[in-house]
């Protein structure tokens, strides 16, 4: 336990910490990518795509993030498909916020109200135009906030990715704990890069939010 | 001595002084009615005597006794002065008639049967005996100010301070309101009221008071105030509403 | 050669996953009523004038929104010990939803409060009361009416969220799925079997919370 110091302690913290970032980043874009698909399939208004995506919402809202990540981990292998840790908890993390993103973004849309529909409508703009000039910019400005607010859920869900093994920064400290024996100041180093990861994103989404509702007023 | 004196009052908003050295006695029965034009600072006093605002300078007198600005004595104040505003502000998630027998029973601790029957007094007097059982929201705006009225006076205070009653109103409901104020008037209610219903006003009142920027500027019999307004001000103001 | 599915397997363990889910159930209650009592308290302490209590009510909201429940939990079950503090796996575990729950109750029901008319407070503080009288008897209603179905989704959140309070060995259902598949090696099956049970866990509790939703907020009058 002695030859742990505390910088000893941060310094391989922080190399984790780098695979968080970077898991982060991945689920988040492929996400937002997915997301965005699942929406634009959802307002484009087939009743049954509309109720499938519902349902997937629904899914990955109704369960833990933690059986989702052990259904893709144990489950792809089944079907021939072996995956590594880090894959699996990529996947499982981008169809988790793919779903929450794309609930996210629904609500902006559907908070267009409808004369705003009706009024580029009677212009004589087909859905497309519709969305590329009237909707989607009003939208994609509320839909910024709520967004960078979802990214820290996204950061903090992959500790759960931990549990399936891929080394990120809560393994690492699993792993620095049980060398050193100080699981006290290691799980607070950890909580404290968390927070240092989260909290400007926090302030960044309210801050956002603050600055739409005075524009909105 | 009078019920309510205010001496030297003053407040201000930040930069913005809104009060300027306001002297008022209010005697026991009087009915005085506020009146100047917006933003002359009619319902910050009204607060004040209500102890809502904080002021910054100046003493408030209730019944012979100073107001500190402790929290009890804000609260001894409140007991004494009653207030009615504009919004009504009935409490959503309580019918009529718990709406008045919430404030006796956990502020005065009555009894719920004691404060039951105070307001079922209370509302009966406003015309309500067949709504106690409703919701702020199942009731016309006429309705709930009259609901507030009775949920002020089921407290007893000696004073009731009205802030523009009957402006939320629809003219069709504005009389029923006033007919209440009316007759608490006449029963010798103490009553301190801002209107913009000058013909009930002069009516009914004991006393004009006149504020501009800030001031009492006149002050006086309705009549006499009407019939020979002192200042150019008070002038327009008449002349204005005419 | 494909696999063949053997959900099967599972039927010998059932009363295990049974014990998860009650351990799940008392974990999801306990967190729940004592998570959103501290935060209405939080959120009264946000409100109240008293600066110092106020800043460091909101720096414990932001410590625990920023940083990962999984994380929080390994604190209070591995780390709390070196501070003399020794808890059983449910006792941390149940301490953790708490805490967690606690935080962002705070920011939802101070939410809620700050939606309260300023007329409604005005016309209480004109009929004399207190502010422990507004608060209880004019303010906590309707706001917690208000932000009721966010509360509830939160409750939810960490409902869900305790499956991994498996890892510090907390008997709950996804510590069940874990020693099951350990034992009959049909992981897929187990977890797929642990997801249903949480989604119907899930839906039950929203509905659960949307019925005791109404029983608070309905209109009755006791006179
Ligand atoms: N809380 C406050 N903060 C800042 N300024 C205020 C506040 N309340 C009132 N004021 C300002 O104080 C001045 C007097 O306001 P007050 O409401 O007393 O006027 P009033 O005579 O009642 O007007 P009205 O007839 O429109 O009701 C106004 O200029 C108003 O903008
Ligand atoms: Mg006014």
């Amino acid at each position: 336990m002695s030859e742990f110091t505390l910088w000893d302690i941060v310094y391989n913290l922080l190399l984790a910490a780098r695979w968080t970032v970077l898991l982060s980043l991945t689920a988040f874009v492929l996400g937002g990518i997915v997301g965005l698909l699942l929406l634009m399939v959802r307002t484009a208004g087939n009743p049954w795509v509309m109720r499938l995506v519902r349902g997937y919402v629904e899914l990955f809202q109704g369960t833990p993030l933690l059986m989702q990540l052990f259904i893709v981990f144990f489950g792809l292998p089944l079907i021939g498909i072996d995956v590594s840790p880090w894959i699996a908890a990529m996947l499982g993390l981008t169809l988790f916020t793919s779903a929450f993103l794309t609930e996210i973004w629904r609500g902006c849309v559907e908070s267009i109200g409808l004369g705003q529909w009706e009024a580029s409508a009677s212009l004589g703009m087909n859905f497309r135009q519709q969305m590329r000039y009237i909707i989607l910019p009003q939208a994609l400005r509320i839909a910024v906030p709520p967004t960078v607010g979802f990214s820290v859920q996204v950061v903090k869900g992959t500790a759960v990715a931990s549990i399936i093994g891929f080394v990120e920064l809560t393994k690492a400290g699993t792993m620095i704990t049980n060398a050193t024996y100080a699981p006290f100041t290691v799980y607070g180093c950890v909580a404290v890069m968390y927070f240092l990861i989260c909290f400007p994103l926090s302030l960044y989404a309210r801050h956002l939010e603050g600055k739409l509702r005075h524009v909105a007023r | 001595m009078s019920l309510v004196e205010l001496h030297a009052i003053h407040k201000s908003f930040g930069e913005l002084e809104v009060l300027k050295g306001i002297d008022l006695k209010i005697e026991e029965g009087q009915v005085i009615a506020l009146i100047g034009k917006s933003g002359s600072g009619k319902s910050t006093l009204l607060r004040t005597i209500n102890g809502l605002e904080t002021i910054n300078d100046g003493t408030i007198m209730v019944a012979g006794k100073k107001v500190g600005d402790r929290d009890t004595d804000v609260l001894t104040l409140r007991l004494n002065v009653g207030m009615v505003f504009q919004q009504f502000n009935l409490f959503p998630h309580y019918t009529a008639l718990e709406n008045v027998m919430l404030s006796p029973q956990v502020v005065k601790k009555q009894s719920k049967a004691e404060a039951k029957e105070v307001a079922e007094e209370m509302l009966a007097k406003v015309g309500l005996a067949d709504k106690m059982m409703h919701y702020p929201d199942q009731l016309s705006g006429g309705q709930q100010q009259r609901v507030a009225i009775a949920r002020a006076l089921a407290m007893k205070p000696r004073v009731l301070l009205c802030d523009e009653v009957t402006s939320a109103l629809d003219p069709e409901l504005v009389n029923e309101v006033l007919a209440v104020v009316r007759q608490l008037a006449e029963e010798g209610m103490t009553l301190v009221m801002v209107t913009h219903e000058m013909r009930f006003a002069r009516e009914v009142c004991d006393k004009l008071v006149f504020m501009d920027q800030g001031r009492i500027h006149e002050s006086g019999a309705p009549e006499e105030v009407f019939a020979n307004p002192k200042t150019s001000e008070l002038a327009s103001f008449v002349g204005g509403l005419a | 050669m494909a696999y063949k599915f053997d959900f099967g397997a599972i039927v010998p363990h059932w009363e295990l996953l049974l014990d998860g889910v009650v351990l799940t159930t008392e974990l999801t209650v306990i967190g729940a009523v004592v998570g959103v009592s501290l935060g209405t308290l939080g959120a009264w302490a946000r409100a109240s004038r008293a600066p110092v209590i106020s800043q460091i009510v909101g720096i414990y909201v932001e410590l625990i929104r920023n940083t990962p429940f999984l994380v929080q939990l390994f604190f209070i079950f591995f780390g709390l010990p070196a501070l003399g503090v020794k808890l059983s796996e449910f006792q941390a575990a149940v301490l953790a939803m708490i805490v967690n729950l606690g935080a962002y109750s705070t920011e939802i029901i101070r939410a809620g409060i700050l939606a309260i008319p300023k007329g409604q407070i005005e016309a209480a503080q004109s009929l004399a009361m207190n502010r422990v009288q507004i608060f209880r008897y004019v303010i906590i209603r309707p706001a917690l009416k208000k932000i009721w179905p966010a509360l509830s989704s939160q409750i939810v959140i960490v409902m869900l969220g305790s499956s991994v309070c498996s890892q510090i060995a907390a008997e709950e259902l996804t510590f069940a799925a874990n020693y099951i598949q350990a034992v009959n090696f049909r992981a897929f099956e187990v977890y797929f079997v642990a997801t249903a049970l949480y989604l119907a866990m899930s839906v039950l509790l929203r509905w659960v919370l949307k019925i005791f939703g109404n029983f608070l907020f309905e209109r009755r009058s006791h006179v």
